[in-house]
């Protein structure tokens, strides 16, 4: 009968034998022994885990990461509940911090570093989130094609002579989620909507890619001005190649600097309500805005450092300096839906 | 659960036993259903919380957008995988054309690509600013708007991309039906003056249709499930309309009524399925079996065939596989490193592991249905089959509801009562992403095991049974050896999509658990291509070698080559069919009443 | 129908069926140790589900199955057929594909010592005639090797019982009584018992001791062949087994009955009164050519060579047809006229009363 133990059957099992051995199998693999801090954060990995070693080298704690969606993490976060492993929640926008805020997964910190460092309307009044730095998401135009003087607001995109003229990407993006939050939390949702109604017809194509494509998208005369975060920007002109040629191309333009100002955003982190090692929590929190880390975040990320003493990139600083608008950045995340539907009304795909 | 599932019958004849409403068997498959369909059941709760008012508000604005352009997805990429898998598979396994050999291996290669992958990589080749529209530009100094280009980032790109990287299912399977067909049949229907066209029309595809119609099934069912594409292509779909429902809405009731509408269109697809297969359950009529004489093409018939068969692979794969390649090199310092290969390590085991997983638990489920086919067992199956259609996020979330559940309860009773904290024993594990990547690619497999245990006659289990098997050592003995070539299919198959799968893993990994899929994705999410592009070639390489390993099986696999008496003559283009005994063939019916001696 | 001893198989008043609807009624039946049984009738009769209710494969509703006198299937309880030691030879063989044809016979006594499963195999292999196919694999055979290896495997394990479901279907028709009545050897040479499902009376009288006639689930007959062809129970049987023509009559005093043949004479298979309208079986070796000495006149409506003899169409002066054997030496034509000599030596009656019409000529 040696032949009805077919071999591959054998190897099979031999296989998941091995498989079940060789991986995790629990979730917090270090054991109690070391120092550590877990991390969900929606940053993705490559942005972030230079600094995490870095922390990891200074203080001696593990750093267990967890990268994802803010929308995913959030909920496992609230299904794992007091159990959670978790000890920090990062997310890329105020939006997302605030949602976690209220769904009372994240718990009230007192920190007088963290106080120090991050101006006040960065973080969350009840210290349960922190910024740690900031975007900006202004006009960008194609130099030879726009006179700068042309622009004025993000409302006077809806005017007839840019009919055809305009790319911005798709309204599933959270930072134009929370563009239109912003408007409805300045201006309500009456005049929002009337933006989103004025600016769709504008369009120069179906809403596509990510910000990059847009900014692509003007070097390649698509279209004259586009909406984008600056971050992008300055990587592409950072880079090499054919984005810094295409990025050289493109002003940008501060929109609303008579009024409430350009719209901007934060990532940001706050401590988890449950967390295990919350002194870790706290300590790397601080380690975020630290000088160091902050300086890490404009030179690598290209993003704006939260701390006024922290120097912004040299090619941000090339931007030029503009006026945020200081809205409480926690009322993004509570427009959110209704930005929503006013872009689906307005029919921004 | 299969050991209790072996014991009707191992009392003594004197213990009388009550017949149970289900048999141990059925109770196993509905059990394990069950547990396979709790993902999906979970999500379906959220059904019953009133959300009228979102929903009015999607009405008026995008649902209509999202069932067209789902239909138009689920419409174009039906045709377009039938129109480039099935001639292809006929192709290669009937004809004989210069590079046929491997061309029969190579058409499966697209299948290694992840959907996102092949659009993010074609976007960067055919966009605007990409290369192929910079020659158009430089060559007729035209500037935008000024030439005709298709549009790339569109529902048609996105048809193309996700048919590209979908044709193989049908292919794969189409090919395996085409190669076991009995050589009786063609040659009957050669006989009767039936070209290779005509043999094709009328013989071949319609024995292969329930294959076909598999293959298509599972080809629909990753559209509907597919996030990355259609989300950056900007396309509005059932999918997207999920996330944006349940994320920008915020509103998880409205969100998990529209994966309700997602699912009714996979049941659709299911019944249409079950129906093709019930109004044509073929078994082979005869047994015997030779190498077929393959159509020798010649001129400009082969040159065709040269560039069917080409274009798929071309398009598929080996443009994409360059681009990918080519940044690869740019970016040396994202792959020569040990972490790198410790990523390729842990992707290659996990996907391994869920393969056998899903496999396994397919066969439980698909044997059961064979031993026992009744209706609650039918539907049971059918419902833990449908969690390959939903998106992974949403699997992934109706499987952390009841884990996260389950830990805290357990947790709470432990704390209650001895005083110790349990903590979370199944959330955050790599045990929940594998019950992930079962409960979503059950149906590859168990589409696969069922069309291959379909093809076992009966009297095979009643034959090992009357000779003292009982059904489990049957199905190990018997089965199991007989339908090696589909099982190491259904394995393929699951194995590649855990290599790609991506929003599951993304939710449901334990901390520092990274696979190539993720880290392709994140790089490319972030809009950074030539970065991810190791990632995502490892994922293609990864994906090759078992591709290439199935496809030698499959090539051996029609009935009676696998088992090692004969060599590989399927490799060998000219030969000519053994010849054999002249004998009545096996099992060809002789009407009862032809012989009757009776004087009617 | 009494056994001295336990019968070896016992059906005790079994019903079968599938949803609540039986297929197979009051099945009644006993087996002595080292007979052939046959089951035997047109198909969808429902023989093959008493087979597979014999072999544990189906639950039965009602009744019992016995083997050696111990219950092996009772409604709510089944043995399952790995549990039985019944043999079973399927129509299709179901020759494993992946073993070859030493491994398939092992298959069945995998847990004998090496030594004792290839004494067995060769044993086994020089029965069939298949000395040397021992490494050969099933798809290399043809249908009649096959068909031996299927045989070859049931036995493998000394099963009690062995089934065989319509085995020689699938064969030529020329090869299929050679067939059945080497089996049979082969079977008695084991001193197995055995059950055969045919739908084909020449192979069931080739190979079985005893054959029950099935007809709509039930067991219309279970008898020998030559009562099954000679004294038929019922009118069933009558027209399924063998040819023949029945046709109406009278039942008279003294063992007579009158019919277009004219008085017929002989013991009456049922003990009917004078008077009674009945139909009478009328066999094609009941009746003989004879242009001397017989007495009613014919007319030759078709005829069929057969080697031997020729089986004819006559018509009796009042419209009705016969067939009749007679010898090949003789050939007449169609149209032409002969006379009949009637040579009952019983008569085969049925009351008309009860029955429809008997079926044509």
């Amino acid at each position: 009968m040696r032949a009805l133990l077919p071999r591959p059957l054998i190897w099979t099992l031999a296989a998941m034998a091995a498989t079940t051995a060789s991986l995790p199998l629990t979730g917090c693999s270090p054991g109690a022994e070391t120092e550590e801090v877990n991390l969900y954060s929606a940053r993705q990995e490559n942005l972030i885990a230079p600094l995490l070693e870095q922390f990891t080298d200074e203080t001696g704690i593990e750093v267990n990461l967890v990268t994802g969606s803010a929308d995913a993490l959030l909920q496992r976060l609230r299904q794992e509940g007091r159990n959670s492993p978790a000890d920090v929640f990062i997310t890329v926008d105020a939006g997302r911090l605030h949602q976690a805020h209220a769904a009372g997964v994240l718990q009230a910190i007192e920190s007088e570093t963290l106080e120090d460092n991050i101006p006040e309307r960065y973080r969350d009044p009840d210290g349960e989130w922190f910024g740690l730095s900031m975007r900006a998401r202004p006009i960008m135009y194609h130099r030879d094609r726009v006179d700068p003087a042309e622009l004025s607001t993000y409302e006077a995109l809806t005017d007839e002579q840019w009919e055809g003229r305009i790319c911005i990407r798709s309204s599933d993006n959270v930072y134009n989620q929370s563009l239109v939050a912003s408007m409805i939390a300045s201006e309500g949702a009456d005049a929002a909507q009337a933006w989103v109604d004025g600016l769709v017809p504008n369009l120069a194509r179906r809403p596509q890619g990510g910000d990059r494509d847009q900014i692509r998208a003007l070097a390649d005369g698509v279209c004259d001005v586009a909406v984008a975060n600056t971050y992008y920007l300055g990587l592409m002109l950072e880079g090499d190649g054919r984005d810094r040629d295409v990025a050289e191309q493109i002003g940008v333009f501060w929109p609303n600097q008579d009024d409430r100002g350009t719209h901007v955003n934060v990532s940001g982190a706050g401590v988890t309500a449950h967390a295990p090692n919350r002194d870790n929590a706290i300590r790397l929190i601080e380690y975020l805005s630290s000088a160091e880390a902050q300086e890490w975040y404009a030179e690598a990320n290209q993003e704006y450092p939260i701390r006024d003493d922290v120097p912004t990139s040299e090619i941000l600083a090339d931007l030029g300096d503009f006026i945020s608008d200081d809205i409480d950045l926690y009322v993004l995340g509570k427009n959110n839906a209704e930005a929503v539907r006013i872009m689906d009304r307005g029919g921004w795909r | 659960m299969t050991a209790s599932a072996t014991s009707p019958g191992a009392h003594a004849p004197a213990s009388r036993r009550l017949r149970l409403p289900f048999s141990a068997w059925s109770m196993a498959a509905v059990v394990t259903a069950l547990v396979l369909a709790l993902p999906v059941l979970v999500i379906f709760g959220h059904v019953f919380i009133p959300a009228g008012e979102v929903w009015e508000h999607l009405r008026q604005t995008v649902l209509a957008d999202y069932v067209t352009n789902s239909l138009v997805l689920l419409v174009g990429v039906g045709i377009g995988v039938l129109l480039i898998g099935v001639p292809v598979a006929w192709l290669v396994s009937m004809c004989e054309f210069p590079g046929r050999s491997v061309f029969q291996w190579a058409l499966m290669l697209p299948l290694a690509m992840p959907a996102y992958i092949i659009a993010y990589t074609y976007t960067g080749i055919l966009d605007f600013s990409g290369p192929v529209q910079g020659l158009i530009r430089e060559l007729t100094g035209l500037g935008y708007g000024e030439y005709w280009f298709p549009e790339i980032r569109s529902l048609g790109g996105a048809m193309v991309m996700l048919l590209l990287v979908l044709y193989p299912y049908v292919y794969l399977l189409s090919r395996a039906a085409f190669l076991e067909q009995s050589v009786c049949v063609l040659e009957v229907s050669r006989t009767l003056g039936a070209g290779p066209w005509e043999g094709f029309r009328r013989v071949a595809l319609p024995l292969a249709r329930p294959a076909i119609i598999a293959g298509l099934t599972l080809a629909l069912m990753e559209v509907l499930a597919d996030y990355g594409t259609v989300a950056y292509f900007g396309v509005s779909t059932f999918t997207t309309g999920v996330f944006r429902t349940w994320y920008g809405l915020g509103d998880p009731a409205a969100a998990a009524q529209l994966s309700a509408v997602l699912l009714s269109f996979v049941f659709v697809l299911i019944l249409l399925e079950r129906w093709s297969r019930a109004k044509a359950r073929f078994h082979h009529t005869s047994r015997r079996y030779s190498t077929l004489p393959r159509y020798r093409l010649r001129g400009w018939k082969a040159a065709g065939a040269f560039f069917a068969c080409l274009l798929p692979i071309l398009l598929g794969f080996l443009i994409p596989t360059l681009q990918l390649g080519i940044w690869a090199v740019q970016t040396t310092d994202q792959w020569m490193n040990p972490r790198f290969a410790g990523l390729v390590f842990n992707t290659f085991w996990l996907a391994i592991a869920a393969a056998i997983i899903a496999v396994g638990l397919a066969l439980v489920l698909a044997y059961a249905q064979r031993m026992e086919g009744g209706r609650v067992t039918r539907v049971a199956v059918r419902i833990a089959g449908m969690g390959y259609a939903v998106p992974g996020t949403v699997i992934a979330i109706g499987i952390m509801i009841p884990f996260a559940a389950f830990d805290n309860a357990l947790d709470a009773f432990m704390r209650d009562t001895f005083g110790v904290s349990t903590g979370l024993l199944l959330s955050g594990t790599v045990f929940a992403l594998l019950f992930a990547y079962a409960v979503r690619f059950l149906a590859v497999s168990l589409q696969t095991v069922e069309a291959g245990l379909g093809k076992i006659q009966p009297s095979m289990d009643d034959a090992a049974r009357s000779l003292g098997l009982h059904p489990l050592k049957t199905l190990w003995q018997v089965h199991m050896p007989i339908m090696r070539g589909t099982l190491l299919t259904a394995l393929l198959l699951v194995f590649v999509d855990v290599l790609k799968e991506l929003p599951a893993t993304l939710i449901l990994r334990p901390f520092d658990f990274n696979t190539l899929a993720v880290r392709a994705f994140e790089l490319a999410g972030d809009e950074r291509l030539p970065e991810s592009s190791s990632a995502a070639l490892a994922i293609v390489l990864v994906g090759l070698v078992p591709v290439i390993l199935l496809s030698m099986t499959i090539g051996r696999s029609r009935p009676g080559q696998g088992a090692g008496q004969e060599d590989a003559t399927d490799e060998d283009p000219g030969r000519r069919p053994r010849s054999r005994p002249l004998a009545v063939p096996a099992g060809t019916a002789v009407n009862p009443s032809a012989d009757d001696p009776q004087d009617r | 129908m009494q056994v001295p001893h336990t019968p070896l198989l016992d059906l005790d008043h079994v019903d079968i069926g599938y949803d609540g609807r039986a297929v197979v009624h009051d099945a009644t039946l006993q087996l002595p140790e080292g007979q052939i049984g046959c089951l035997l009738g047109p198909s969808g009769c429902g023989k093959t589900t008493l087979l597979r209710a014999i072999a544990g494969f189906e639950p039965v509703m009602r009744g019992q199955v016995r083997m050696h006198g111990e219950t092996v299937s009772e409604p709510g309880y089944t043995v399952p057929p790995e549990r039985r030691g019944v043999g079973m030879v399927f129509q299709d063989f179901a020759l494993f594909p992946h073993l070859s044809v030493g491994d398939n016979l092992r298959f069945g006594i995998r847990h004998w010592s090496r030594a004792a499963q290839d004494e067995r195999v060769r044993q086994l292999l020089r029965l069939v005639g298949l000395i040397g196919y021992e490494p050969a694999y099933p798809h290399a055979l043809s249908g009649g090797q096959q068909q031996r290896v299927a045989l070859a495997r049931a036995l493998a394990p000394r099963p009690g019982l062995l089934l065989l479901d319509e085995p020689f279907s699938s064969m030529d028709v020329e090869l299929r009584g050679g067939l059945a009545r080497e089996v049979r050897q082969i079977l008695r040479a084991e001193n197995t018992t055995a059950i055969l499902v045919t739908h084909d009376q020449n192979e069931a009288f080739a190979f079985a001791d005893r054959v029950a006639v099935i007809h709509e689930g039930r067991i219309a007959q279970l008898d020998s062949a030559y009562n099954l062809y000679h004294r038929p129970a019922n009118r069933f049987v009558a027209d399924f087994i063998g040819e023949g023509t029945l046709i109406p009559g009278m039942v008279e005093p003294g063992h007579q009955v009158d019919t277009a043949l004219g008085h017929l004479q002989g013991p009456l298979s049922e003990d009917l009164p004078p008077g009674t309208a009945v139909d009478v079986l009328v066999r094609p070796d009941d009746i003989a050519i004879d242009n001397e000495q017989g007495e009613v006149r014919t007319e030759v409506l078709d005829k069929a060579f057969r080697g031997a003899d020729f089986l004819y169409t006559l018509r009796l002066p009042d419209g009705l047809s016969v067939l009749c054997m007679a010898p090949s030496h003789d050939n007449f034509v169609i149209g032409e006229h002969v006379r009949l000599r009637l040579d009952f030596s019983h008569l085969v009656v049925f009351s008309r009363e009860s029955g429809v019409d008997c079926p044509a000529g």
